[in-house]
């Protein structure tokens, strides 16, 4: 076969290279999949990702492999761990129990229909079209991959990357607005919750026209991303009664 | 000479399928988003092979988006997951069931 003999060419350090950093990926990546703890499975979703950046620097790509620990396995993952322990949920899971049947053998067809797709069109097929590349070639660059990217980043990607700004600024202040204490703190505890733990009342006591009796966590949530919109798009400027009422309401408590 | 590209492009279509099957069978929210996680570097490999492959720095400068992109999306997710919790007691994905009749 024609991919074997490739194979064949390569390299025995590249080789073993591969082989580690693909055993390491696959093997955490089932593991995410199939632990009963959530803790165990951030764990090995951190091994997936440093195989990831193993096969980074075998393809080149050292500046990718270092953000790719740096980001991912520094500051994703710990956000994850912080979650599961903030919350308190890292407890076991019962894996057996499964309340909608055929959905697992649904999903695994799904996924090997889906996995033989993605096989014929990633080895079936021939990607280079010869079309010159606008961004500029990757090896063998001055400076290395790390001046290219940001060469490229900086002039080619330049509107792009100036778009990702903005999105870390809208990600902050959603994670700011929808992180917040709510205001009335028996909404938060079991108070209106009934039996089969769903919401039956939220009882909203002041005037600010924000949920009073909508009895729906949906609203409640529709409701702070508003919030979170009008702030992101007033800042600061024009403050609306509803998150006057906020502020002044926590502020209180 | 170095791995040929379509064994990285084959690993990435097992990455990605695994993070999918974990997406539709687990019914944590966290260990969803995980898996959602495990699909974006399936896809990150692909772009870093296909940058390899076809010499194009273009690959690894999208590469870079797709980490931010990942980013906001955790602390995005990871706040509804909280405030969720706040009212629910649980991360299960089963128990929201609000909008069902």
């Amino acid at each position: 076969m024609h991919v074997m003999s490739l194979l064949a060419t390569a390299t025995l350090v590249d080789r073993i290279t591969f082989g580690i950093g693909a055993t390491i990926v696959i093997l955490g990546a089932i593991g995410v999949v199939i632990s009963r703890n959530p803790v165990h499975a951030a764990l090995m979703l951190v091994m997936t990702l440093f195989g990831v950046a193993v096969l980074f620097v075998e393809e080149g790509a050292n500046f990718l492999a270092a953000v790719q620990v740096i980001v991912y396995a520094g500051a994703i993952v710990v956000l994850f761990l912080f979650v599961i322990m903030f919350l308190g949920i890292d407890r076991q899971e019962n894996l057996a129990e499964e309340p909608l049947p055929l959905q697992r053998p649904l999903a695994i067809v799904l996924m090997v229909f889906g996995f033989a797709g993605l096989l014929v069109l990633a080895i079936g097929s021939k990607w280079s079209t010869g079309a010159p590349s606008v961004a500029g070639p990757a090896q063998n660059q001055q400076g290395g991959d790390v001046a290219a990217i940001g060469r490229s980043v900086f002039t080619t990607y330049l509107f792009p990357f100036e778009i990702t700004a903005a999105l870390l600024v809208i990600a902050v202040v959603g994670a700011v607005v929808l992180a917040r204490r709510p205001r009335h703190p028996s909404v938060g505890d079991d108070s209106g919750v009934d039996a089969d733990g769903s919401i039956v009342s939220v009882v909203s006591g002041d005037d600010d026209g924000g949920i009073d009796s909508t009895g729906s966590m949906a609203a409640a949530v529709a409701e702070t991303v508003v919030a979170a919109q009008s702030r992101a798009d007033a800042d600061g400027g024009t403050e609306t009664g509803a998150d006057t009422g906020t502020d002044s309401g926590e502020g209180a408590s | 000479m170095s791995i040929p590209g379509a064994w990285y492009l084959a690993l990435g279509a097992v990455l990605f399928s695994i993070g999918g099957l974990g997406l539709l069978v687990r019914r944590n929210v966290l260990v969803m988003f995980m898996c959602i996680e495990l699909m974006l570097n399936a896809a990150n490999l692909t772009f870093v092979t296909f940058a390899r492959m076809l010499n194009d720095i273009g690959g690894q400068a999208l590469v870079f988006f797709v980490l931010v992109v990942a980013a906001a999306e955790v602390v995005v997710g990871l706040g509804i997951v909280v405030a969720i919790f706040r009212r629910r007691r649980g991360t299960t994905a089963d128990d929201l069931h609000l909008m069902k009749g």
